[in-house]
């Protein structure tokens, strides 16, 4: 079988305890549902996980490293975004 | 004086090669019948094993030895139990006919009955023991022997034996899991390129005649569905013939017509390859008998 033809795929596992669904890894294969059960075959051996998300790695956009320092470095020193910044007065029960 | 002929030399492990004992009490046919099961599952899960470090693609190589090792702690299931059985007998007193016979062994265990028998002991049907050949060969006798596994634990998990409806429950899951798994290659290899689809046929062609045994029983398993031990596995082939079609339909494959079954594997006569097969799979063990590692 043609190899080159097999996309990658992104895993992700969320774990019985978990809310989330972590990234696990990556694998080849020929579609999605041969993904899912690569990665229940690789990625679940030890019962890491009971639900599966796979996505092909295409469709993974993710933000350009350059960009750090516009993207996040503003955030740095604007603490009046923080739910902790003010104090409510204490006549508000019900906040 | 101890009265011997070829078949009643005591071999570790003891005899089971006693034509007459299976299916002439409960306890002989409970016996082969687990026997048969365990080796099934044994066979199998050592021709998967021979992918391992050799599959096409590291995903499947992991799946292929997934698959064996689940074969193989269902084999070591049924073991445990037919050696638990086996020393129960040998316990209660037996009579001078059985000096020679399996029954005299009070230490069998499942090593001993995986690793000291030879092939005219073992149960196994002749489907399991086939070669691995190319990929679709591999993929269609899973397949084949998944499907037939599946309905035959879902009904052996209610069985009328405790013992044996435990590990049918869990294979059960497994066995699942390997069906889904081998019918989706099925329909890859039947149903991709024009080379797939021709070794697919190729095997197709060499593994039906297999199929038939699955489906008839021999006297030690007509001797436990009389006692409810075990389904009536003829009864299982209308839903593995429904399955089969339904995947051959999508991978266009065509189930041959008239072919004459091979059969004798669950009786201890066995193909050319099983011999072998045990030669690599015991060679250690015999060579250094009751080491472990």
């Amino acid at each position: 079988m043609s190899q080159q033809d097999w996309p990658l795929w992104e895993v992700f596992i969320r774990s019985k305890q978990g809310l989330d669904h972590k990234h696990a890894g990556s694998l080849h294969a020929a579609d999605a549902q041969m993904a899912i059960e690569n990665a229940r075959d690789v990625y679940t051996r030890r019962m890491e996980g009971v639900s599966i998300w796979v996505v092909e790695s295409k469709y993974v956009h993710a933000s350009n490293p350059d960009d750090a320092a516009s993207f996040y470095d503003p955030a740095n020193d604007k603490v009046y975004r923080h739910p902790t910044f003010y104090k409510l007065p204490d006549e508000l029960k019900n906040m | 004086m101890v009265y011997q002929h070829h078949n009643e030399s005591r071999k570790p492990g003891g005899d089971f090669s006693y034509g007459h004992l299976w299916g002439s009490s409960h306890d002989s046919a409970l016996i082969a019948f687990t026997l048969h099961l365990a080796d099934d599952a044994l066979i199998l899960g050592h021709r998967n094993s021979e992918w391992t470090g050799r599959g096409p693609v590291l995903e499947q190589d992991i799946a292929i030895s997934n698959i064996a090792l689940d074969l193989i702690g269902q084999a070591r299931n049924f073991y445990q139990y037919a050696a638990g059985l086996i020393n129960e007998l040998s316990l209660s007193a037996r009579s001078p006919e059985d000096q020679n016979s399996l029954f005299n062994s009070s230490d069998t265990t499942e090593d001993s009955l995986a690793y000291l028998r030879d092939s005219w002991d073992f149960k196994n049907c002749l489907l399991v023991e086939q070669p691995n050949g190319d990929w679709a060969r591999t993929i269609l006798r899973q397949f084949f022997f998944s499907a037939f596994q599946y309905y035959l634990y879902e009904q052996l998990q209610s069985a009328r034996h405790a013992g044996l409806a435990a590990i049918a429950e869990k294979a059960f899951k497994e066995t699942a899991y390997h069906l889904q798994w081998s019918s989706e290659w099925v329909i890859r290899l039947g149903d991709g390129t024009d080379e797939s689809h021709v070794r697919m046929q190729q095997s197709l062609d060499l593994l039906w005649p297999y199929t038939g045994e699955l489906f008839r029983p021999t006297n030690y398993e007509l001797f436990c569905i009389r006692e409810g031990i075990c389904p009536d596995i003829s009864l299982l082939k209308p839903s593995w013939d429904a399955k089969v079609l339904e995947i051959f339909a999508e991978a266009t494959l065509a189930v041959p017509r008239n072919v004459w079954m091979q059969s004798g594997g669950k009786e201890g006569r066995h193909t050319e390859h099983l011999g072998y097969l045990l030669a690599e799979m015991q060679f250690l063990q015999r060579t250094y008998p009751g080491n472990d590692w």
